[in-house]
């Protein structure tokens, strides 16, 4: 199990696609350092699109080579990304139904001292609302990598959620990414906890601390948003009989509503808790610090636990 | 000089064709009720003129054919001249216009295109994207070793958004020869004349200092557009063309014109603008 951030999986994948299928090409809004986009620049320099700092041309651009039968991956940070070019990818990615692969790096508070502007807490929302789009958050660098591969062979528009900071190996190249599909990382009791990115990590301290405690909750990793695993949260909710969600992302319109609605669309009516970034913008400082100021850490992950057991 | 007078002969046939293009463009947004005639009277010609003039290669029985030259109407609110011209060009029964801006239209001929209609590449109606598109299927072309070339058609008002001269530049940056943008530089905006909205001038020294090999020509000559369109690319610049046009031309009572933006022609002014039109 390789520990890395999920940006350094994506670029690995990019690597293996690029010698593996010649169809695929990368597009970049001049920060593909960060974005880890560069050594397939190096590798095939043909393939590569530097477009510079213009997120709305990459995505448009993106799209043309689409049309062509390209499979295009426009890569930049989330929060330029989606904020940029929302337009464009509503239009012609989206409505257009071009195959093209929105991979937006550096999600979320955990981007840490480049402070709010660029830490990306909306992306989940606009993604999830738009028609004929997929939302994809790999929880380590192997999922990263696998969701990558399985992203190019998906037809049609998908947003690929990444993050900058090194996460902690969960799977080996055993493990089956697929779209659409939860996987259960613990199976316990008493409450589930459905979390997905960075926030896997933090569940699994919490769960480690909760032990101690002889707490035992259910985990679950949900790799997709959307199309999300409702016949997993349906079925866990039930054996479980409460639920929380956790996310590096704002309280609304990600993984927490994307959960909720599931549970009130097939009247399960169980105590309910979103570990989330609380309608507030974050500030500068650490991953961990700014985890543990808005709400995002093990701790609070374990609190909740211990909060929701106390409502059942 | 027997060629000048076959160049003559095809310049009057295509001038009439752009005239039935006129006709059917303005009775198809009648029909709809809605529509723009403003912005498809002023595109006739160009437009015209790519599908009629041999300048798009294009097979309307294999229109998904990779090899076919591309076009985008970027100013997607011309659907009206876009879904007449595709019909003329046999991608589709003249008929089916009949469903334009109709609910259940079998064949999508939405107010603003979608690639479900066949010969349209991409969905168009936010301004400022159609560009950027065309230069990714540009450089698509590149990347496959296909000689296509990749037409796109630009309102003026359109050039007031910021993404034109992102891809303005990123054309220029990866030397794509084989597209061709054209400004149909109407002068007139929905909301107002162009240079009072917010001024294009000096608009060929902007493309030039964009990178860009730049023509201007008048819009409505049909030889000129003819000539200009069949110059060869150049060796390392992409191309636009400025064209001057006239908003609602060829009907003297909606010619620069505003309020004949977005606004479907009644039955008496559809009378009187055919009558025009012959």
């Amino acid at each position: 199990m390789k520990d890395g951030a999920t940006r350094d999986g994506y670029g690995a994948a990019l690597i293996e696609l690029g010698a593996s299928n010649p169809d695929v090409v990368v597009l970049d809004s001049g920060v593909s350092d960060s974005s880890r986009t560069k050594p397939f620049g190096k590798e095939y320099p043909e393939r590569f699109f530097n477009m510079g700092i213009s997120e709305g041309d990459m995505v448009c651009t993106a799209a043309g080579l689409a049309t062509t039968g390209k499979i295009p991956f426009a890569t930049t940070f989330a929060c330029f990304l989606l904020g940029r070019s929302m337009d464009q990818i509503l239009v012609s990615v989206a409505y257009s139904n071009t195959n093209v692969k929105l991979a937006g790096t550096h999600s979320g508070i955990a981007v840490g001292e480049d402070g709010p502007s660029a830490q990306m807490i909306v992306d989940m929302a606009y993604t999830r609302a738009i028609p004929n789009m997929i939302v994809v958050q790999p929880a380590d660098w192997e999922e990263a990598r696998q969701a990558t591969h399985v992203l190019a062979d998906y037809k049609g528009p998908a947003y690929l959620r990444l993050g900058r900071g090194k996460l902690k190996g969960l799977y080996d190249a055993s493990h089956k990414f697929e779209i659409g599909k939860g996987h259960v990382l613990k199976k316990g009791k008493n409450v589930v906890i459905f979390a997905t990115g960075g926030l896997v990590q933090e569940s699994l301290q919490a769960m480690e601390a909760l032990q101690k405690e002889n707490i035992t909750p259910t985990l679950v990793n949900i790799s997709t948003i959307k199309p999300i695993d409702s016949d997993l949260i349906i079925k866990l909710a039930r054996e479980n009989g409460a639920v929380i969600t956790a996310e590096d992302h704002n309280k609304y319109g990600g993984l927490g509503d994307a959960v909720g609605e599931v549970l009130l669309e097939n009247n399960i009516h169980v105590p309910f808790k979103k570990v989330a970034v609380q309608d507030q913008f974050a500030e500068t400082g650490t991953a961990a610090q700014l985890y543990e100021k808005y709400g995002l850490s093990a701790n609070h992950v374990a609190k909740a636990v211990k909060e929701i057991l106390q409502q059942k | 000089m027997e060629g000048t007078t076959t160049a003559t002969d095809e310049i009057s046939k295509l001038e009439e064709i752009a005239l039935e293009i006129r006709r059917t463009s303005l009775r198809t947004i009648h029909r709809a009720g809605s529509g723009h005639p403003g912005g498809s009277l002023s595109s006739a010609d160009i437009v015209t003129d790519l599908f009629f003039g041999g300048v798009l290669k294009y097979d309307p029985k294999n229109p998904n054919d990779p090899d076919r030259d591309r076009f985008l109407l970027s100013k997607g609110h011309a659907s009206g001249l876009y879904f007449t011209t595709l019909a003329k060009a046999g991608f589709f029964p003249e008929k089916e216009l009949e469903s334009y801006r109709k609910i259940n239209s079998p064949l999508f001929l939405s107010g603003h295109a979608h690639p479900k209609t066949p010969g349209v590449e991409i969905a168009s109606g936010s301004l400022g994207q159609g560009l950027s598109v065309a230069h990714g299927i540009a450089l698509g072309a590149r990347l496959d070793k296909r000689n296509y070339k990749v037409y796109v058609i630009l309102g003026d008002g359109e050039l007031q958004e910021g993404q034109i001269w992102e891809a303005a530049m990123s054309a220029a940056k990866f030397k794509s020869t084989n597209l061709i943008a054209i400004v149909d530089y109407n002068k007139v905006c929905q909301d107002n004349i162009t240079k009072d909205l917010k001024d294009l001038e000096p608009l060929e020294d902007k493309w030039r200092a964009f990178g860009w090999d730049t023509y201007r020509i008048d819009g409505h000559n049909m030889q000129e557009i003819h000539q200009t369109l069949k110059i060869p690319p150049h060796p390392d610049k992409p191309r636009v063309i400025i064209a001057d046009t006239i908003k609602g031309k060829g009907v003297s009572f909606m010619e620069g014109q505003t309020g004949w933006h977005g606004v479907a022609p009644s039955d008496e002014d559809l009378a009187k603008a055919l009558k025009e039109l012959q």
